[in-house]
């Protein structure tokens, strides 16, 4: 178990490494950030000393190494466009993104499984074929586009719900929450269902599909056959055993919510990690690009990690499998 | 005893009279960016200068029609001495903190924009030395005459001296040092609004300042400002649609028309300062992209002669700007000294006597060239480009579009990278010099940054530099005129258009557009 531990750790490290060296070698393509730094009045021989100030015309090789040592203390310098410390701006951006997919989460969660239950069950229902039609919306219409939709119906026609910003905030600590007032849940609405749109169309059609399987497989026929009740039937023992690979996509599916959230922010003004990180992309401002990627990859490798140790827990199987011995 | 009540009663009506002028009403508005840092000297950039415009004062600055108009300085004249300029400054103002504003604030403000840090020192390289008369009264000494001083001085503001001691930020953000300044997110003006919050890209609170200084002289009738950027061009407009904003710098040029036609908004529209032309790389022996060896298409005048009078320029207002520019015959926008209609002649195309010049200059079947354009920067850019390339296809001009992000195109132009290349290029100082420093003098240490075209003439260089000396109002003109002469002559560049302006607003804001794009909300009014 800690030999196992122990090598995913050393795993998820060199993926990190890896990913650093990939987005340090993109930004050598993004552009020079000393434009957006200086007006148009600066000399060359002034553009030449901020380049030089700001170590940018050290060896690529050196300007990783001090990268990647000052990222293991958790620095990762001041942003050029902000004039801020990168960790400060992204410890304030983080909880927008993070209750931002926390809410599409949940919600993608619970709807996806009552409407994938459904349509299951009610195979033939008008119903269920209207959801399953509408679900084609979901999964076939880009984000942004959907994103505008909303925007124009409920917000430019309707004047229901506000078309961009996260509505007032208020502080707990280090936390700035949008739940604890009425236009901060306001607020929440539109960009929740953009960005959880897909997620809870990908988990409805999988339960959905899972729910068939296991309800031709037969100990639902003997289940039956001790005269329990359809709910029973339904809810203790079918849908229990459909939700083992519903739990595991969707818990890969957090680190893609957080991810995806970028489309999602730019398209609502939702002042997260995301926008941020498209703002930074327009200003070349490496710093803040840099910390993102290292922090997103770092999401991920602690998400795959946990559902490897989850899977390890759960299934009986994986632990009785002893080197040498085979099946 | 009964006088002072009289002039106490008469006060108090005056100061309820100003009240009731100035009611409450909260002004939410946005753009595409936000200010970049509140330290006002420390970027030399648009946005930044729009917020640091509310709640920091120039010494001097530009009104709605243009016209330099005093701000904390009441008069200003050149010395006996015409190296040296004297500033006279308002007295009875005070920053938001209550400190005085005086002699040493402006002092201390000059030296501090002149810092190694400071992006604004790039338009006080004139003057070597500033000067404390009296408390109300400054000499600023430049190197050699400058009759233009005043115009470098529209977007440089007056912080305190005290306060900047206090608070450590005497010198301007440095980003080696790897930590914040406390002039990033804190601001101590003497200007219309005080800062109330900011959250960096998320909202930034302003209140009006009770004891500004033009009170009486300003309509100051909001009375409280909230700036929200928002990115997306799309959720811009919806917002303003949608009734949760009242004014918006930048609409998208595409909705103009439905902005303008919804109920209860308006557009309005006035020229911008920026003129948008093509340059080309006329120096070298032979261009990189070109698939002509041994000798570069451009240094022949014929040829830029031909692509001049290839490009339809109504054609481009009509089709991709939708009306929102004015063709151009000069890279030099209106309303700057040294503009004449004349020079601003627009030749029409002609593409008949292009091909003609071109068959002149030995290139009978055209030749091909890269044109790089910036996607992001300039009002439809990419798509101007795009229709300039199809102009010179006509013509047997085979043009590859190269259309890039500003941060790639604004980095490899200056280095002169470029064969054939997009510019706009407004002029702050709203003098014919400031174009000729930066765009037609031979590009050295000392100017031409932005001129990559290679042209350089010695005697036109010297000209320039004549100029900046020159007190003599007549002769000085003439030297401007004699150096537009010549770069209209040569075809230096190919002029495209100016671009306007446009400001969306509810309908009850009556706020004409100023063409620095610089909102002064203590100028915006409401109609009754």
């Amino acid at each position: 178990m800690i030999a196992f531990i122990l090598r995913r750790l050393l795993q998820s490290t060199l993926v990190m490494l890896a990913v650093a060296l990939v987005s340090f070698g993109l930004f050598r393509y993004i552009g020079d950030p000393i434009h957006n730094m200086v007006g148009q009045e600066a000399t060359l021989a002034e553009r030449e000393a901020l380049r030089e100030r700001l170590g940018l015309n050290d060896a690529v090789p050196v300007q990783f190494a001090r990268f990647v040592g000052n990222a293991l203390r958790g620095e990762f310098g001041i942003s050029y466009r902000m004039q801020r410390p990168v960790a400060d701006v992204i410890a304030e951006r983080l909880p927008a993104t993070l209750e931002l997919a926390l809410i599409s989460g949940t919600a993608a969660l619970v709807l996806g499984i009552a409407l994938g239950v459904y349509t299951a069950l009610r195979r033939e229902g008008w119903l269920s074929h209207l959801i399953m039609s509408a679900s084609l919306i979901g999964v076939s219409l880009p984000t942004f586009l959907i994103g505008i939709l909303l925007i124009y119906v409920f917000a430019v026609e309707l004047k229901m719900l506000p078309a961009f910003g996260r509505g007032e905030v208020v502080q707990l600590g280090g936390w700035s929450t949008g739940l604890l007032t009425a236009s901060g849940v306001k607020s929440l609405i539109l960009p929740s269902i953009t960005l959880g749109l897909y997620q809870l169309t990908l988990i409805m059609r999988l339960v959905r599909a899972e729910m068939l399987e296991v309800l031709r497989t037969d100990y639902i026929k003997f289940a039956r056959a001790r005269g329990l009740s359809d709910r029973a039937v339904h809810f203790r023992h079918a849908l229990k055993n459909t939700l083992l690979p519903v739990i595991t996509i969707a818990g890969l599916q957090i680190g893609s919510i957080i991810a995806f959230a970028i489309i999602t922010e730019t398209v609502f003004q939702w002042p997260g990690v995301g926008l941020l990180f498209i703002t930074a992309i327009q200003f070349v401002d490496i710093p803040v690009m840099a910390a993102y990627l290292v922090l997103i990859a770092l999401i991920f490798v602690v998400i795959n990690l946990i559902v490897d140790l989850l899977y390890f827990a759960v299934d009986p199987r994986l632990r009785a499998q002893r080197p040498g011995r085979g099946h | 005893m009964k006088m002072t009540r009289i002039a106490a009663a008469l006060t108090l009506s005056s100061s309820m009279l100003f009240a009731g002028l100035a009611g409450a009403e909260t002004l939410r508005w946005s753009s595409a960016g936000d200010s970049l840092t509140l330290d006002p000297h420390s970027q030399n950039e648009g946005p930044t200068h729009v917020m640091s415009h509310q709640i920091y004062d120039s010494l001097v600055f530009r009104d709605q029609s243009m016209k330099l108009q005093p701000r904390l300085a009441t008069a200003w004249r050149v010395t006996d001495d015409p190296a040296v300029w004297e500033f006279k400054l308002r007295q009875g103002v005070s920053f938001h903190n209550g400190n005085p504003f005086n002699a040493d604030d402006v002092v201390f403000s000059i030296l501090r924009a002149k810092h190694e840090n400071a992006d604004m020192k790039g338009l006080l390289t004139t003057v070597v030395d500033v000067v404390k008369v009296d408390d109300y009264t400054v000499h600023m000494r430049t190197n050699g005459p400058n009759p233009l001083l005043p115009n470098n001085l529209t977007n440089l503001f007056m912080m305190d001296k005290e306060w900047s001691e206090a608070n450590k930020v005497t010198v301007p953000q440095n980003f080696k040092a790897g930590e914040e300044t406390f002039a990033v997110r804190n601001a101590n003006g003497t200007g219309p609004f005080k800062l109330v919050s900011r959250e960096p890209d998320v909202r930034t609170e302003l209140v009006r300042n009770d004891s500004y200084w033009g009170k009486g002289s300003y309509p100051m009738e909001v009375s409280r400002i909230v700036f929200t950027p928002i990115k997306s061009a799309a959720t811009r407009v919806a917002a303003l649609l949608s009734g949760e904003l009242d004014f918006l710098l930048d609409p998208p040029v595409q909705d103009l028309e439905r902005l303008s036609s919804a109920k209860g908004l308006v557009v309005r529209e006035g020229p911008e300062n920026r003129t948008i032309f093509l340059g080309m790389q006329q120096a070298l022996p032979e261009l990189r992209t070109s698939d002509i060896k041994g000798k570069n298409p451009f240094a022949d005048k014929r040829v830029r002669q031909a692509l001049n009078i290839a490009i339809n320029r109504d054609a481009i207002k009509r089709v991709v700007m939708r009306g929102q520019a004015v063709p151009a015959g000069i890279i030099l926008p209106p309303f700057v000294d040294g503009y004449t209609k004349a020079l601003d002649q627009v030749t029409p195309p002609d593409l008949a006597r292009a091909k003609a010049l071109l068959a002149e200059a030995g290139y009978p079947n055209g030749f091909s060239v890269t044109l790089s354009c910036p996607n992001d920067r300039y009002v439809n850019d990419e798509a101007i480009c795009q229709a300039v390339t199809g102009m010179f296809g006509q013509i047997g001009v085979k043009v590859r579009l190269d259309a890039r992000s500003k941060s790639i195109h604004f980095a490899e132009l200056p280095k002169g990278e470029l064969d054939f290349y997009m510019l706009g290029w407004g002029v702050p100082t709203m003098d014919s010099h400031y174009v000729f420093h930066y765009l037609v003098e031979t590009k050295s240490d000392k100017g031409g940054a932005w001129n990559a075209t290679g042209y350089s003439n010695a005697d036109i260089d010297a000209l320039i530099a004549a100029m900046t000396q020159e007190t003599d109002a007549a002769k000085r003109a003439a030297m401007v005129a004699k150096v537009w002469n010549t770069v209209q002559d040569e075809v230096l560049y190919l002029p495209l258009h100016h671009q306007m302006l446009n400001w969306a607003m509810k309908d009850n804001i009556d706020f004409p557009v100023q063409s620095e794009n610089y909102p002064y909300f203590k100028l915006l009014k409401y109609k009754k």
